[in-house]
C-alpha cells in the first residue's frame, strides 16, 4: 500500500471530500489524500459492485496530457505497450519502466480523437513522480506536457448495472456502443466529460473524467438514483479478486511486470526504457514472481507474512491477500522464488504463531466479466 | 454509541473481563467490534495454552486488517470458544455474549488494575 507518512495537514482532499464526510464515511490517509474506506462495510459496497452497481471517487488519480509531433513515438519510448496502430478513442494499459526494469507506475494510456493527443492516468502516489520522469524523458523530443491532476475530477461506475445506470441517470446513450478500453468524448454543463469504459474491479463498468464542479454534481445524482457508494477498501478486494496489481504491492522499482507476471503488457518489438532488463528477465534471468496461493483453512494471509516451504524455509512474502469476499476462500499474491512459482507447488504462509498450507494458483481468482 | 456492560472489567486494548471466582472470561467490546467491522476469522489459542497479562493471546480478523487480542491478566485458559471459528460474525451480532477464552488467573488482582464501565466509557470517548 501507498502509506507513505504525510502530516495530517499536508493532506489533499479531492472534490469530493465534503460528501464522504456528510455520509459518514470512514476517512483514512492514502497515496497523500484523505479518501473514503468505507461508507457502510466493505462486504456490502463490495457485494453491490459484483452484483448491481456501486460508486468510486477516485479524483485522487493523476491525469498527465501529452502532446505534440512527437507524442507518439515519446509514448512508445517510456511505456512498455505498443500504441502504434492504436486508434482514437482506445484505452492502453502498461507500465513505465526504469532502465533496470524496475517500475516506475502502471498506468492507461488515452489516444484522444485530436491527432497527436494523449492522455496517462497515473496512480496518485506517484503523481509528482511521474511527472518528473515523464518531463525529464520528454527533453529529447518535440512534446508538450500537462500535468492536469488538480484540474480533473474521476468518478467509477462500476458493475453490471452500471451502464444501465450511466444511460438512464446521466443520460449518455453513448454508454451502450463503447466496448471495453475504449471511451468517448461527452459534454457535461457544457464541460468536457471523457467518458471511459475501464475500471479496476474486475466487473464492467465506466470512468467519468470532467471538471471537479461537474464530479460533485454528478456524485450526488448518482446517490440520489440509488447508486452504493464504495470506499477504498472495497477497491482493493475487488482489484485484487481480479488479479490486478497494486503499484506499491505487486509493482514497485524493485518488482518489474516481468515479475509481476504482466510480460503480456511489454511489447519488444520496439524500444522502450527497460527493454533489455524485461527481455533478461523474461528469458528466465530473474529470483523472483508474482503468484497466486490458496490456502486450506481461512486464516488470512496478509501483506509481509513469510511464504516458506514444509521445513519452514522462507521462500517469498505476500503481498496482498484477503479472505475473499466472492469466493469465500483466504487467497493471497506473494512474490516467491521462482523455483516455487509453478501452478500447484505446495507452499505454507506463517500467520501469527501458526502455518498454514496452500498451492500456488492462477492470479486471476475471479472471473471477470467485462463488455467485449 | 457502543453498549457498555455494567459489572464487567475493561481493558485499554478494548477487551472485557467478567471475573467468575478465579476465572476470568475474555472477548472484545462492543466498541471493538464495531471499529473492525465485519469480523471473518478468529485466531484462538489451545486450551491449556499460559497467557501473560498485556500479551497477545490471539487475533480477530476483518475484512481489511487483523487486530491482536492481548489478554488482560495472566494465567492458563481453561475454554476457548470454539464455536467462534466457524461462526467469527457472533462477535459482531452481541460482543458481550460472545466471549473468546477463560483463564484460570494466576494473578487474580490483576483485575483490579483494569477500568470500570464508567471509566472504560470515557476512554472511549463516547
Amino acid at each position: 500500500m501507498s502509506d507513505i507518512q504525510i502530516p495530517l495537514d499536508q493532506l489533499q482532499k479531492t472534490c469530493l471530500y465534503d460528501a464522504h464526510v456528510a455520509l459518514q464515511a470512514k476517512m483514512s490517509p492514502f497515496a497523500g489524500f484523505m479518501m473514503p474506506i468505507q461508507y457502510s462495510n466493505i462486504t456490502q459496497e463490495h457485494l453491490a459492485v459484483r452484483q448491481h452497481v456501486g460508486m468510486f471517487d477516485v479524483s485522487h488519480m493523476g491525469e498527465i496530457f501529452v502532446k505534440g509531433p512527437q507524442a507518439e513515438a515519446f509514448i512508445n519510448y517510456i511505456f512498455t505497450n505498443d500504441i502504434r496502430g492504436f486508434e482514437p478513442g482506445k484505452v492502453l494499459y502498461g507500465m513505465m519502466c526504469y532502465p533496470d526494469g524496475g517500475t516506475v507506475d502502471d498506468l492507461l494510456v488515452y489516444r484522444e480523437f485530436l491527432a497527436d493527443h494523449f492522455l496517462l492516468v497515473v496512480n496518485a502516489a506517484n503523481i509528482d513522480k511521474d511527472f518528473a520522469w515523464i518531463q525529464e524523458q520528454a527533453k529529447a523530443f518535440d512534446v508538450k506536457l500537462d500535468n492536469a491532476s488538480p484540474r480533473i475530477g474521476q468518478i467509477a461506475v462500476q458493475g453490471p448495472e452500471a451502464e444501465k445506470t450511466v444511460i438512464e441517470v446521466l443520460g449518455y446513450k453513448e454508454a451502450a456502443d463503447l466496448a471495453f478500453y475504449t471511451f468517448c468524448d461527452v459534454e457535461y454543463n457544457g464541460e468536457r466529460l471523457i467518458l471511459s469504459r475501464t475500471g479496476y474491479t474486475g466487473e464492467d463498468g465506466f470512468e467519468l473524467y470532467t471538471t471537479p464542479e461537474n464530479i460533485v454534481e454528478i456524485w450526488d445524482r448518482l446517490l440520489k438514483a440509488g447508486v452504493e457508494p464504495c470506499g477504498l477498501g472495497c477497491r482493493d478486494t475487488l482489484r485484487f479478486e481480479a488479479g490486478l496489481p497494486l503499484y506499491g504491492d505487486e509493482l514497485s522499482p524493485e518488482i518489474s511486470p516481468v515479475m509481476a507476471g504482466l510480460g503480456m503488457f511489454c511489447k519488444y518489438e520496439k524500444d522502450f526504457i527497460g527493454k533489455e532488463a524485461l527481455l533478461d528477465q523474461k528469458s528466465g534471468n530473474l529470483a523472483r514472481k508474482l503468484v497466486g496461493i490458496e490456502l486450506e483453512d481461512s486464516a488470512i494471509p496478509r501483506a509481509g507474512y513469510p511464504v516458506e516451504l514444509v521445513d519452514g524455509t522462507e521462500v517469498g512474502v505476500v503481498t496482498t491477500g484477503y479472505h475473499s469476499i466472492s469466493l469465500d476462500k483466504s487467497i493471497c499474491f506473494a512474490l516467491v522464488d521462482k523455483a516455487y512459482a509453478a501452478l500447484d507447488t505446495p507452499l505454507w504462509i506463517h500467520i501469527r504463531k501458526k502455518v498454514f498450507p496452500g498451492k500456488v494458483v492462477k492470479k486471476r481468482f475471479y472471473q471477470t466479466n467485462y463488455k467485449k | 454509541m457502543s453498549k457498555i456492560l455494567e459489572g464487567l472489567k475493561y481493558s485499554e486494548s478494548h477487551e472485557w473481563v467478567k471475573v467468575e471466582g478465579n476465572v476470568a472470561v475474555i472477548g472484545v467490546s462492543d466498541y471493538a467490534q464495531k471499529e473492525m467491522g465485519d469480523i471473518t476469522y478468529v485466531d484462538l489459542p489451545e486450551e491449556g495454552d499460559d497467557v501473560l497479562a498485556g500479551e497477545e493471546f490471539g487475533a480477530l480478523e476483518s475484512v481489511k486488517a487483523a487486530s491482536d487480542l492481548i489478554s488482560p491478566v495472566s494465567g492458563t485458559v481453561v475454554a476457548v470458544n470454539a464455536e467462534l471459528e466457524d461462526t467469527p460474525e457472533k462477535v459482531n451480532e452481541d460482543a458481550y455474549a460472545a466471549w473468546i477464552i477463560k483463564v484460570e488467573m494466576s494473578q487474580p488482582s490483576q483485575v483490579d488494575a483494569l477500568m470500570d464501565a464508567a471509566a472504560y466509557k470515557a476512554h472511549i470517548g463516547e
